[in-house]
């Protein structure tokens, strides 16, 4: 008896803790409303099958608790009874699949107009690169880093010239134009996470990876990081501060291109920089469009 | 119609000394024993790293010997020992060792010899595991996805000599689960008593056996992993190694993929989430079946379930890989594969509820384990879908959401029906009865804590806080009442922690000063209740093997003189 009240207690336990809990979502900033209602969905189907079944059990509890002159049923199958709740299942199953899945086909096609931007991950920063005014992402690469050239960008690849380069300071986004976010580790897994974007992916070294979404709100978010890399990872903190097209436009006037840095190295460095690239141009990695 | 043994005791290896009785011995119940002791106790010290682990996240920097390595130490070991060593040894080395023969009527395992290695060397993976504590560098801090490159980069804890012993270790680990799940499976399909058809066993054996099946086959890729990572690691290969930098310095490796190993480890490991689930739903079907003195409701069904999540579960392993990196188009088809798993896990807790529907519950202890296991277990199910629903996994992944999913359902729901099963079959086992008052406390505590302790955990999941941080630190999404419902959680813990004490208290005090137990207490039908010991001797069954003329689940018959029949009893 205690045991069918304490379980009818903490179903409606439950829905008292979601109706009043003080944590939910953050207020979403970007366009992956599917995501939320996908999620609100299975949410709704999932909670009327937790609320049925426990209550159902409760009142069993209840009901066929051993006492005098009691005695059990003996029926060892019900095909019909069974037949009919794995089709309900199925329906229900069926029913939050479907929103899941087209959420997903979105995430998966990323627009042709994305503008791309790159984010680096490191133990334990994060770093960006855009690609400047032709539109392209130069080859980039491991093997290519040293410090004066931080992130690996190939010094042969003529689409790296122009690309926009932020060392461990924030990234910017203009507001409403979907952008497609390429991904690179130089060292271990990392992950992309903003709470509020719904989006995330992981860095992985050896690989690039992508995500895309459009911020639709203004603002300034932690980026932290969502794959565990080591002793540091609850302090791989970043910052996106998506703005109006105009500040945007304006912030990226500041920063400094790839060509601007090997005009700032003495003539030597860049010669052994261009000495090792040509080593290794056998196999290059493509540029990113 | 299955194979029998004869009725010969000649064959079976019998005890000449105490040496061979107690410890070197090949008798099937001892080593269930030596499993379920060995795997208690390391338990405990998974359990004390949680304890750990709660202490720093409920009050962050009041332990200032936890620094971060500490607690990413804690979190991997506590891990990998829960799902492994504790969960996995016990269900299968544990009860698969005790409760297979004596439930098919078999006079032991078919091949004892091997079972007692198998024990031995599972005590040897749990010493070389137990040995990371004590290398330089302390044990890894990878978390127990031990993934590359950083478990064998520097800027991990433990990543030169702590990874080895666990990698190791695990690799013994498989050596002895292959000794063990050999047997399992060799014995169901061969010592089966005259009469015991495979539709008649009980379900506790059909979980156990399709989950050593799939161990076996789940098993190899932990172990090639396991391998591929120690070459990595020792002989300079680079299997899960690419072309990277390791604290600004270029490491030798070249062209190795780190997805790779997560494909490994994933097909190993979600099969293992079934490995430890089907065994817990094959028990507890039976500790409700008779403490409900009712047929379990839909046998076939039931049966037909578990061999379809078995095989169902080796093509949904990627579902945790959804961020992972790889080829995006694959969440199609895991997220659909990993729901249509739903529906036999549906329709398993369907039946368990039916068997309870119409029935003559007796709330006995094991049955309140049993009724808690049904309720986390069909939260822990719910909340997986969302999480395999792979859209509405981008944002819950790598959260609380996903700590508190897999704790209530192959965390708490499976200790349940172990705390369940351990009440239920002490008596056979050591012929004594526990203290119910304490059983009724420990039961009380521990249901209602550890919802307390994860259901608040789903919304700071889907609010965004991070798994596996050593603190939140300043991050404006997190207001200040996380902070207080971490430390909530962590007294809810620390309770649930501390009443396992009486748990402990009533199993040593009841060995020795518990009443006798009656050899069948809860009135139940299947085999291993009708041995003619309590506790049953070596050989099991005296100078006859038990014929067998029915299902193990005669309860409440109509006409029937008692409210069983057991197994043993011819048709009218």
């Amino acid at each position: 008896m205690p045991i069918a009240v304490a379980i009818a207690l903490l179903v409606l336990g439950s829905v008292a803790f979601h109706l009043f809990s003080p944590w939910w979502r953050t207020p979403l900033a970007s366009n992956w409303g599917s995501i939320d209602s996908a999620l609100d969905v299975t949410l709704w189907i999932c909670a009327a099958a937790f609320i049925l079944l426990n209550l159902f059990m409760a009142w069993v509890l209840v009901r066929y608790r051993n006492r005098p002159g009691h005695k059990a049923h003996y029926e060892p199958e019900n095909a019909t009874l069974e037949k009919r709740l794995t089709f309900w299942t199925a329906i229900g199953i069926a029913g939050m699949l479907a929103p899941g899945l087209v959420a997903w086909g979105k995430y998966v096609s990323v627009p042709k107009e994305a503008a791309i931007v790159e984010a680096v991950g490191q133990q334990w920063q994060w770093s960006f690169r855009y690609p400047g005014p032709d539109g392209v992402l130069g080859a980039a690469a491991v093997k290519y880093i040293s410090p004066d050239n931080v992130l690996g960008l190939d010094p042969l690849d003529p689409y790296g010239r122009d690309d926009l380069l932020v060392e461990a300071g924030d990234l910017h986004l203009p507001v409403g134009k979907p952008v497609k976010i390429v991904l690179r580790s130089k060292d271990v897994l990392h992950d992309f996470y903003v709470p509020e974007f719904r989006a995330k992916m992981d860095l992985v070294p050896g690989i690039v990876t992508y995500f895309w979404m459009t911020p639709t709100k203004a603002g300034t978010y932690d980026i932290l990081c969502a794959e565990l890399c080591g002793t540091g990872h609850h302090e791989m903190r970043g910052k996106v501060v998506v703005e109006t097209p105009k500040a945007f436009a304006e912030w990226q006037a500041q920063q400094t291109s790839f060509s601007q840095i090997l005009a700032d190295m003495p003539q030597a460095a860049i010669s052994i920089m261009l000495i090792k690239a040509n080593a290794c141009t056998i196999s290059a990695p493509r540029s990113i469009r | 119609m299955a194979t029998t043994l004869a009725d010969d005791l000649r064959p079976l290896h019998h005890p000449r000394s105490w040496l061979t009785k107690y410890v070197w011995s090949q008798d099937h119940k001892v080593i269930a024993i030596q499993y379920s002791v060995t795997a208690i106790l390391i338990g405990v010290v998974a359990l004390i790293l949680s304890a750990l682990m709660r202490l720093q996240l409920g009050f962050p920097g009041l332990f200032p010997s936890i620094q971060p390595d500490n607690y990413l130490q804690f979190v991997s070991m506590h891990g990998m020992i829960m799902v492994v060593y504790l969960l996995t040894a016990l269900l299968l080395g544990g009860f698969g060792n005790y409760l297979i023969p004596l439930m098919v009527g078999a006079r032991d395992m078919v091949f004892p010899f091997v079972n007692m290695l198998s024990y031995w060397l599972y005590l040897l993976s749990v010493i070389v595991l137990v040995a990371g504590f004590f290398v330089p560098g302390g044990p890894t801090g990878a978390g127990w996805t031990l993934y590359p490159p950083q478990a064998i980069t520097e800027g991990t804890p433990g990543h030169q000599w702590g990874i080895a012993t666990m990698l190791v270790s695990l690799a013994i680990f498989v050596a002895a689960f292959t000794m063990g799940g050999l047997n399992y499976v060799t014995t169901v399909l061969q010592a089966r008593t005259k009469g015991m058809t495979l539709m008649r066993m009980p379900l506790s054996v059909w979980g156990i056996f399709t989950a050593s099946i799939m161990g076996l086959l789940a098993f190899p890729a932990l172990f090639v992993a396991a391998i591929m990572m120690l070459f990595d690691h020792f002989a300079g290969t680079s299997f899960f190694m690419p072309t990277m930098q390791s604290m600004g310095r270029i490491t030798p490796t070249e062209g190795g993929s780190p997805l790779l190993f997560q494909h490994l480890f994933w097909f190993f490991g979600h099969p293992e989430v079934y490995i430890v689930a089907l065994p817990a739903f094959g028990i507890v079907s039976d500790l409700i079946s008779v403490h409900a003195r009712r047929n379990i409701f839909g046998y076939r069904m039931m049966v037909w379930a578990i061999v379809i999540i078995g095989a169902l579960s080796f093509v949904v392993w990627a579902h945790h890989m959804y961020v992972s990196g790889m080829n995006p188009y694959f969440g199609f088809f895991f997220a659909t594969s990993t729901l249509i798993i739903a529906i036999p896990t549906a329709i398993k807790v369907y039946n368990w509820l039916l068997t309870l529907w119409r029935g003559n519950i007796h709330m006995r202890v094991p049955m309140l384990f049993a009724i808690a296991f049904i309720f986390t277990f069909i939260h822990g199910g719910l909340s997986g879908l969302f999480l395999g629903n792979v859209s509405v996994d981008v944002p819950l992944s790598d959260t609380f959401f996903v700590v508190a999913h897999f704790h209530m359902v192959m965390g708490v729901s499976p200790v349940l029906v172990i705390f369940g099963a351990i009440y239920h079959w002490y008596p056979k086992i050591f012929g004594r009865m526990w203290n119910e008052t304490l059983g009724k406390l420990h039961f009380w505590i521990t249901f209602l804590g550890v919802y307390a302790i994860f259901l608040p955990m789903h919304y700071l999941g889907i609010l965004g806080v991070p798994r596996r941080y050593y603190a939140l630190g300043e991050t404006a999404f997190i207001p200040e009442s996380v902070h207080l419902a971490n430390e909530w959680i962590t007294i809810a813990a620390l309770i649930v922690f501390a009443a396992q004490g009486l748990f402990f208290f009533n199993m040593i005090w009841s060995l020795f000063r518990g009443p006798r137990a009656d050899p069948n207490p809860w009135g139940a039908a299947s085999l291993e209740w009708l041995t003619p010991q309590t506790p049953p001797a070596h050989g099991n069954w005296g100078p006859h093997l038990p014929v067998v003329y029915r299902w193990a689940y005669d309860y409440s018959v109509p006409g029937a003189a008692r409210d069983f029949i057991p197994q043993t009893e011819p048709r009218a």
